[in-house]
């Protein structure tokens, strides 16, 4: 059972990481709207938010 | 694709009844004088024209299938035609845009006219209505398109007169910085609460093992290990996310204040300072050490304090298209005729400004040269434009369509119309901000019992030594902190709002919901407007008696206004050939003097009003005339008086059906105690015959009130108690801002829309009496949850006093606690039920 002496410093480390993740995401305007994406849900299945690839539609 | 819907607001009717016909892009009702014979597709403007011409020539018919399938309901787009040609300004772009990557620029836009899901896939398929436009990307909630685009193959103003083609006029978002500054709040927020859960979860995870150890016995070495690493996580957890608490602390001991926060930080920081000890001095087990009800505390009351500050940024925004309807730049013309731009804080009263076709006027004032058209339709809901010539007013906020004009400033920046409008709403959320929270008031109470209770607790067992003692009042603090207190009114407010949402029922801020859940102790009132209200808002003409030649020239002289009685006239006066009359020098009139529209239709002088308008305007009315239009007031019809060339040649008699369910409705109101009033533009006896069918007594209505004194009578009942007001919104954005409570239904003006505290999209008073019943709900839901968690608390209390608490325990109460919160917050019966759709009559 020694092996937990190594197992929670791993874990401690893997929780670490999912927080800068979590952070990361956070900083980047993941979250910012909440209530839109359930409405872009509801739409039929074309190429996605209109976005322009600069060929000109 | 027709889209049937019943709109008051317009007097419009389902396109089933017979003849009528529905506008292609809308579905409402395309008045008489504007059906196309022989035409497969019908408009009901020229905004719906336009948005449908635009739709089917890029290839987005997919909106009328969208709409219809999730069940949206179609509006009148509402274009104004504006050139927006400042968007393309040097000055305009740096203050606005942000430059993107590889050479692209990023605006942010408030929209007018967002209501549903196709309209977001509509607006999100900008680039290819505007090709050059890279991205659009909107944000229902605040009605708030980015637009990226490439500067050099598009112009901004193009692809926003796109974007107000299809229905949607736009408006830059002000206040860039502030708006990023509480996006970083936000961001900050939401990390510090994800960190504390972290540490929370952990920590969680380590006492369980020690809590096992408790009962089968662990090594000693784990168990040490897992009491520093619980500790350094506490400390963490303490140090970045708790920091909140400790600073509000501080900042409220700081001003002689107490508030929730003080027993809370005091609870945590001297837990975990004394868990610290603990750990650094050696013990056993989990005992004395209460890292994870700390951790778990700071994390669920940041969950709480994120929905709060959430629920307060909607209504924050819910303000900004209010504060964007003015221009931000203005042209005034200097003595020596020269123009020159400035902002429109730097214009003064006594300015000449020069307003060019397609842009707002940027102040209120009397046009000195020149006579144009204008659209008015963001302050007062009329969407057909409206003629002005020298020596009119016009006021701020209001787009010039046709030709330039010069205009005498009058009033400028706060002094105009929309300016006192928006300090009003302003002044109003300020005031409410004010409104001291329900669990802050317990904060003060709370702290003196907690430190009276630890003194105790420190004295009884002194005996046993300090170090016990001492155990003992620390457990006390942390057992005792107001975790369910703290949860109570962030939770309960976002579930009631969200709930409510899905009924139609647009709720902006929860000190609303507070205020319409009783009279309270000053006493409530709540004003109901008459048309469209408590009548059906779908004005027909019952009657006619008199020349049916006088038809034709009352119909065209009314279809140049959108007042309800003149739509309706128009609609059912109308004949062939009508749209072919000239019609000039349109005056309208309003108020107790007399009120009606005048005008010069194909040469002759046309005077359609009230009996007192006849007077005031020198029109001859026989006796005959006279008899009808008392007739008239005694069936409970209005009598509109029609004169042609000064002399009364006939009478239309107008009725408006009250709504079936109004009287059951307004019995409902009184029996939760608030008094139900009327205030009401339209005549004295029509008024009160509508409000004796609804059981209101003739005392409390009040008729033939002008939009000033509306606002005046709103006030004086919201500086006496509680006044909530519903209306449509229509001239009466001031009101709704000065009541406590101000309620709009949809479809009015957008000002109006902005400037209430709630709005309605279902018509009718069913709706007014579920906000109540659900208000009333919530508030019982929040003392219930109050009361639930300080009986918890007290629990808690009594058993560190009696020195039989533990962390084990602790840690059961704690979240018990809050679970039993959460529960009842989605427990309450606020808002239930699904929306039946009533039989439309």
């Amino acid at each position: 059972m020694s092996v937990l002496y190594v197992m929670v410093p791993v874990a401690l480390l893997l929780a670490g990481g999912a927080v800068l993740a979590f952070i990361r995401a956070a900083r980047s305007g993941q979250y910012d709207d909440l209530e839109t994406p359930a409405h872009r849900m509801l739409w039929p299945d074309d190429e996605g938010v209109g976005r322009d690839k600069g060929s000109g539609a | 694709m027709s889209i049937a819907a019943a709109h008051p607001r317009l007097g419009a009717e389902r396109a089933g009844s017979a003849a009528a016909v529905s506008c292609t892009h809308c579905g409402l009702v395309v008045p008489a004088g504007l059906v196309r014979e022989g035409s497969a597709e019908q408009f009901c403007c020229h905004g719906c024209e336009a948005a449908y011409a635009v739709i089917h020539s890029c290839g987005l018919q997919e909106y009328y299938r969208l709409l219809e399938s999730t069940g949206g309901e179609g509006a009148p787009a509402r274009g104004t035609r504006r050139a927006y040609a400042e968007f393309d300004d040097a000055t305009f772009q740096a203050l606005y845009c942000t430059p993107a990557a590889g050479g692209l620029m990023s605006v942010e836009l408030l929209l007018e006219g967002v209501h549903c899901t196709a309209c977001v896939w509509l607006v999100e398929k900008l680039p290819r209505v505007a090709p050059g436009v890279v991205e659009a990307r909107l944000d229902i909630r605040r009605a708030a398109v980015t637009v990226v685009w490439d500067p050099s193959r598009v112009a901004l103003s193009r692809a926003v007169r796109a974007l107000d083609t299809l229905g949607y006029p736009a408006h830059p978002a002000r206040g860039v910085e502030a708006r990023s500054a509480r996006r970083a709040e936000d961001r900050r927020m939401m990390v510090r609460a994800a960190l504390a859960g972290a540490c929370a979860g952990n920590i969680m995870l380590l006492y369980f093992a020690l809590y096992a150890g408790m009962f089968e016995g662990i090594e000693r070495g784990f168990e040490q290990m897992f009491r520093w690493v619980a500790m350094g996580l506490n400390t963490l957890c303490l140090a970045w996310p708790g920091m909140v608490f400790a600073r509000s602390a501080v900042a409220a001991l700081r001003t002689r204040t107490v508030h929730l926060d003080v027993p809370i930080a005091l609870g945590l920081y001297l837990g975990g300072a004394w868990g610290i000890w603990k750990t650094v001095s050696g013990g056993s087990g989990a005992e004395g050490i209460y890292f994870d009800s700390i951790s778990t505390l700071v994390f669920f009351l940041l969950v709480g304090r994120l929905l709060q500050q959430r629920q307060q940024r909607s209504a924050a925004d819910a303000l900004e298209l209010l504060f964007s309807l003015t221009p931000a730049v203005a042209r005034r013309v200097g003595g020596d005729g020269s123009v020159t731009d400035v902002p429109t804080e730097a214009v003064k009263a006594g300015d000449l400004v020069e307003v060019r076709p397609g842009e707002s006027v940027p102040v209120d004032g009397v046009i000195e040269r020149g006579s144009t058209s204008l659209d008015a339709s963001m302050l007062s809901g009329e969407s057909r434009p409206v003629r002005a010539g020298e020596g009119e007013r016009v006021a701020a906020g209001v787009v010039n369509l046709s030709s330039a004009v010069r205009v005498r400033a009058e009033a400028t920046g706060e002094g105009t119309r929309i300016g006192r409008l928006m300090k009003m709403v302003e002044e109003a959320s300020r005031r409410r901000a004010a409104i001291v929270r329900l669990a802050d008031w317990w904060g003060k109470w709370l702290l003196w019992a907690l430190l009276g209770l630890s003194a105790v607790t420190l004295g009884v067992w002194w005996h046993l030594g300090a170090r016990v003692a001492i155990d003992r009042a620390v457990a006390l603090l942390i057992a005792t902190c107001p975790c369910g207190l703290g949860l109570a009114t962030p939770l309960a407010m976002p579930v009631a709002i969200g709930r409510a949402a899905r009924r139609g029922i647009l709720v902006k801020g929860g000190d609303a919901l507070q205020t319409l859940s009783g009279p309270g102790k000053e006493g409530g009132t709540v004003v109901l407007d008459k048309t469209g209200t408590i009548t059906m808002g779908r004005l027909s003409v019952v009657r006619w008696c008199g020349d049916e030649r006088a038809k034709a020239l009352v119909a065209a002289l009314e279809g140049c206004s959108s007042h309800p009685a003149a739509l309706a006239l128009a609609r059912d006066l109308a004949a062939e050939g009508q749209g072919s009359l000239e019609v000039e020098g349109v005056v309208r009139h309003a108020g107790r003097e007399g009120a009606g529209i005048e005008g010069v239709v194909d040469g002759r002088r046309v005077v359609a009003g009230t009996r007192s308008l006849m007077s005031r305007r020198g029109v001859e009315v026989g006796a005959e005339m006279d008899r009808r239009g008392r007739e008239a007031l005694g069936d409970a019809l209005s009598p509109v008086y029609c004169a042609v060339d000064g002399r009364c040649v006939a009478v239309a008699m107008m009725g408006d059906p009250v709504r079936p369910e109004a009287a059951g409705a307004v019995a409902q109101i009184r029996a939760r105690g608030w008094a139900v009033r009327v205030l009401s533009g339209d005549q004295p006896d029509v008024v009160e015959a509508v409000a004796r069918a609804v059981g209101i007594e003739p005392e409390d209505c009040r008729a033939g009130v002008s939009p000033e004194e509306k606002l005046e009578a709103v006030r004086a009942m919201a500086s006496r108690g509680r006044a909530v007001m519903v209306g449509d919104g229509v001239n009466d954005a001031a009101a709704l801002a000065a009541a406590t409570v101000g309620v709009a239904v949809r479809g009015g003006a957008e000002a109006s829309l902005a400037a209430a505290d709630v709005s309605l999209s279902r018509e009718g008073l069913g709706p007014v009496v579920e906000l109540l019943e659900g208000a009333r709900r919530t508030m019982r839901a929040i003392h219930w949850t109050i009361a639930t968690s300080l009986g918890y608390n007290v629990a808690a209390a009594s058993l560190s006093v009696a020195g039989l608490i533990s962390p084990l325990l602790a840690a059961i109460i704690m979240p018990a606690s809050s679970f039993t919160v959460v529960a009842i917050c989605l427990r309450t019966g606020a808002f239930r039920g699904r929306v039946r759709e009533e039989a439309r009559p």
